[in-house]
């Protein structure tokens, strides 16, 4: 039979742990809504910014713009998205795995967020710039990012990027997705916006390059942007979650122990009645 | 009648979504009014002062900030980063937005995307005066 002490000592230490992952778990939850808020708020945008696209790429000829430029690919790039922090479940742990299948050879990697690269430099891969961002990053700040990846392709250094990160489904699930982002093709950005038949070219005000020269990056600037928001809604969501089955578990584990405390206090105080009435017993 | 289907989007919001008689937009190469069966255009558009007729006839101004405009024959998408109704504008709020960006662009050597930054607002916020003042008129 375990030491009492060491039974109250355990129970004491496990209610600390809970109450630490519990005050996580608040504080993911409101973070969480928060983030949610935002990665949902830029949904009817991107999804007309899609269809917009859609309708434009079948439009425009492949030559008539760099970005649109499908070149065979001998490097590609890949922006990894990942948290800084850990605690989040197997968030990070499923990107990275999705990473690992990446070919090593023809792939460079631009990484934000401390795990992703903490993980390319531990397994020696090649990582060409890493980028550190807020819990709630704006446009500007994603856009030094995506700007990077598209001068990146723009000087023909690789010939595709896409983008690595964890999708968010619901606050239970979280889907790493690899989405091909450059060159940019009507399968990148269909699937939401409904397929217009139009035939009729577009007229383009002032031209054509100055429109496809505005629209294209941005497109590329605003989709990246969204992406990482919707990784920020999956970190709290999973952080959340990771910190609520903690709780849970804690709370458990403090029951069964005090199950086994209260036991072990009975069998002692057994014990010493036994002793008293042999002793008197003997006395008699 | 034909009608127009009007979806007017920012990041932060969906501004209007419906239909409407014409939407007048002003894009790079000057104000540009845009019926049905309009054939099928992509443009620019700077700050300023959307116009929009809806279906019962009555006029809506909304101040916008930079962004696309893409016409169907059935259809008008405006992409902004900015969409503020009218009665939504606070004129004060405006004008101390212009006064400050003003006053950063003369005071401070700021270069590159600060610059744009700056200019940009100031674009908008002066957008937003424009929208309010000509309703008093």
């Amino acid at each position: 039979m375990a030491n009492l002490r060491d039974i109250r000592r355990r129970i004491k230490s496990v209610k600390n742990t809970a109450q630490i992952t519990k005050a996580m778990q608040m504080v993911a939850a409101a973070k969480m809504r928060k983030a949610q808020q935002a990665a949902l708020a830029g949904h009817p945008y991107s999804q007309v910014l899609d269809r917009v696209l859609v309708s434009l790429r079948d439009h425009v000829s492949e030559g008539a713009h760099p970005l649109l430029e499908s070149r065979p690919v001998k490097k590609s790039l890949v922006l990894l998205v990942t948290t800084d922090k850990g605690l989040c479940g197997a968030l990070n742990t499923n990107i990275l795995r999705e990473a690992a299948t990446l070919d090593q050879a023809s792939t460079v990697f631009v990484s934000s967020g401390k795990k992703g690269a903490s993980f390319l430099a531990r397994t020696g891969r090649k990582m060409i710039a890493d980028f550190a961002l807020p819990d709630s990053p704006t446009f500007l700040q994603t856009k030094a990012i995506s700007k990077f990846c598209l001068e990146k392709f723009l000087s023909g250094e690789v010939d595709s990027v896409s983008v690595l990160y964890p999708k968010f489904v619901n606050t239970l699930t979280q889907k790493p997705l690899l989405v091909p982002m450059l060159p940019i093709s009507s399968e990148a950005a269909q699937g939401k916006g409904e397929h217009v038949e139009g035939g009729a070219q577009y007229l383009f005000e002032p031209d054509a390059d100055g429109v496809l020269d505005a629209v294209l990056p941005y497109y590329f600037h605003f989709s990246v942007f969204q992406m990482i928001l919707d990784a920020r809604a999956s970190e709290q969501s999973a952080r959340m979650v990771a910190m609520k089955s903690a709780t849970d578990n804690a709370k458990g584990l403090v029951k069964d122990l005090t199950l086994e405390y209260n036991k072990a206090r009975q069998a002692a105080i057994t014990t010493e009645l036994l002793e008293i009435t042999t002793a008197q017993m003997a006395l008699a | 009648m034909a009608l127009l289907n009007l979806e007017i989007v920012t990041p932060e919001k969906r501004a209007y979504s419906g239909s409407a008689r014409m939407v007048v937009v002003p894009g790079a190469e000057g104000e540009l009014g845009i019926l049905p069966d309009h054939m099928p255009l992509m443009t620019q558009i700077l700050p300023g002062e959307v116009q929009v007729t809806t279906e019962s006839g009555e006029e809506l101004f909304l101040a916008v900030g930079e962004g696309f405009v893409e016409v169907c024959p059935d259809r008008v998408s405006v992409l902004t980063d900015m969409a503020i109704e009218e009665v939504e504008i606070d004129e004060k709020a405006a004008e101390e937005a212009v006064a400050r960006a003003e006053r950063e662009l003369r005071d401070q050597a700021l270069g590159g995307e600060e610059l744009a930054t700056v200019q940009g607002s100031l674009l908008k916020s002066l957008a937003q005066l424009k929208v309010k003042r000509r309703s008093r008129h």
